[in-house]
């Protein structure tokens, strides 16, 4: 527990002091929400106030960006230095250096949160999370099987280069098709099938419903269970598959 | 007692095999080099002993342990500099050493280590303003702060100018009275030569010899001859120097002929290793 302060507490610093990184999975999310609840937060969306139908998506994608996007950058960018590596040859344990650099992401992840709600309610005239037990823990849910996509996806990116770009071109049309910045209803009919697979759908079904309608989080078993399988879809790639070492690895003798 | 030993070591990357049945031991409490050339498997060695990678065959034993099983105990009682590896370059000098200190049961001073490699006035600049020889130094550092037995430093002088090489010398030299172990590997024959109890020159997978400097110079011939006779270079290695330079000039004297650009020196270990290493070099 003590390595774990003392690990989070560097990978807060590093987090902050990273301007560019800090920027766009923090600030990023709360900027849209500005721009979209200004220009769409008198409107009506799904019979709900825009500007509290936007938050709650904005959330989600808040969770998104810092979780899986943030993380499988950070990860990726760390291993292919050969930081990773250089941690796993001293005493500390690799399990307790992922939970602080995930922890340091939920970290960020509440304080988006609580900047966005409170920016939504005395900006943007949106409500209080009516359900916040509920919602609370979905963002919790949310941020762990998304954590566990982010440490999948490093897997599959090659280069410290390529990170933001394989990234990016996985969570910004998730987040769009999702429903992260619009109601899902209007969109066509082969978008609305992708996005019955993907795991951010169900993550904002869950944040609208705790969110906006009220309901428990048990209230919506599907859901959850949508956002639990891909979660330890990624868990299980991550488990056999993480690597620690940069690619170039091999050649050296 | 032996610090680490390693026995008939076999490592295969896919179909090409690059270790054919490594040997050697070193013994606690000296330097112990590893020469060779690039591709030769000296970072594929070491990286089996810090428990980085896995063996095809062989017996391997670290401070009493198999790496390829050992856990946080066994990194506790190690440090290790690693070719090419980041350190965060948004955390001063001080952070990265108090971060690290803190994976280690029983850790130095961050700030004495930080002395100790010579980084004090950078002590609170961020990694990234750092140069190539200061952050060399920081992986000294961070090698040391955990206060390892066993240290193992892969190159670690490599982009040092002359006055930080011969500074990062004097810290080996003291680590090693202080009791430690050191597996080195290097380029640097100088380095080598200077610094080590005993040097192993490996070659194409395999420890082509193994002695202290002394042993290897002897081994060789000690002594080597260069001179141009009749505009005809000649290389002469001999452990008798004085009877073959009295042939020589006797000879040359009696009949008549001038030896150019005599030479009589000491053969280096450079020598030695060229040597060895030239079959694979023109492979």
């Amino acid at each position: 527990m003590r390595l774990f302060a003392h690990e989070l507490r560097a990978q807060q610093q590093l987090f902050w002091r990273n301007r560019e990184a800090a920027f766009f999975s923090f600030l990023f999310p709360i900027i849209l929400l500005v721009l979209l609840g200004s220009v769409y937060g008198d409107n009506e969306i799904d019979g709900v106030r825009g500007s509290t139908y936007l938050l709650a998506g904005l959330i989600g994608y808040g969770v998104a960006a810092t979780a899986f996007a943030s993380l499988a950058i950070t990860l990726v960018v760390r291993r292919e230095a050969g930081l990773l590596k250089r941690v796993r040859g001293t005493p500390l344990s690799p399990a307790i250096y992922l939970a602080a650099v995930i922890g340091s992401m939920v970290i960020v992840i509440a304080l988006q949160a609580v900047a966005q709600v409170l920016i939504g309610r005395f900006l943007l005239n949106a409500d209080w999370p009516a359900s916040p037990a509920s919602f609370v823990a979905t963002l919790v849910m949310g941020a762990a099987s998304f954590a566990a996509l982010g440490l999948a996806v490093t897997t599959v990116v090659r280069t410290a280069e390529g990170s933001s770009a394989v990234v990016n071109a996985l969570y910004l049309p998730m987040a769009f098709i999702s429903g992260s910045f619009f109601s899902p209803r209007d969109m066509p009919r082969f978008l609305e099938v992708i996005s019955e697979a993907l795991p951010l759908t169900y993550l904002l079904r869950l944040i609208r419903s705790t969110f906006i309608e009220g309901e428990l989080l048990s209230s919506s078993p599907g859901a959850i269970a949508a956002v639990l399988v891909w979660g330890i879809f990624g868990l299980a790639v991550a488990l056999r598959m993480f690597r620690w070492e940069p690619r170039e690895g091999m050649s050296g003798a | 007692m032996s610090a680490i030993e390693v026995f008939g070591l076999r490592k295969s990357y896919g179909p090409r095999e690059v270790l054919h049945g490594v040997s050697f031991a070193v013994e606690v409490g000296e330097v112990f080099a590893l020469l060779g050339p690039n591709g030769a498997g000296k970072t594929t060695t070491v990286e089996i002993l810090e428990g980085y990678r896995s063996r095809d065959d062989g017996e391997v034993r670290v401070l009493g342990r198999d790496p390829a099983r050992a856990g946080r105990d066994f990194r506790a009682r190690i440090g290790i500099v690693l070719q090419s590896s980041a350190v965060y370059p948004l955390l001063t000098v001080r952070e990265t050493l108090d971060l690290f200190a803190g994976y280690y049961p029983r850790p130095r001073d961050p700030g004495e280590v930080i002395e100790l490699v010579g980084l004090r006035e950078k002590a609170d600049a961020r990694v990234r303003t750092l140069s190539g020889g200061q952050l060399r130094r920081l992986d000294l550092a961070l090698a040391l702060v955990g206060d390892p037995e066993l240290i193992f430093l892969d190159e670690p002088t490599t982009g040092f100018d002359p006055a930080a090489r011969r500074q990062a010398w004097e810290t080996i030299r003291d680590l090693r009275s202080l009791g430690k172990s050191i597996l080195l590997t290097t380029h640097y024959m100088e380095e080598a030569q200077r610094l080590s109890d005993r040097i192993a020159i490996l070659a194409d997978g395999r420890i082509a010899t193994t002695g202290s400097p002394r042993e290897l110079l002897s081994e060789q011939g000690v002594v080597e001859i260069r001179f141009r006779r009749n505009g005809e270079d000649v290389v002469m290695t001999t452990t008798d120097p004085t009877r073959v330079l009295h042939e020589i000039t006797s000879e040359a004297l009696a009949e008549g002929v001038e030896l150019e650009g005599i030479e009589v020196h000491p053969r280096t270990l450079e020598d030695v290793y060229l040597e060895l290493t030239r079959e694979q070099a023109e492979v």
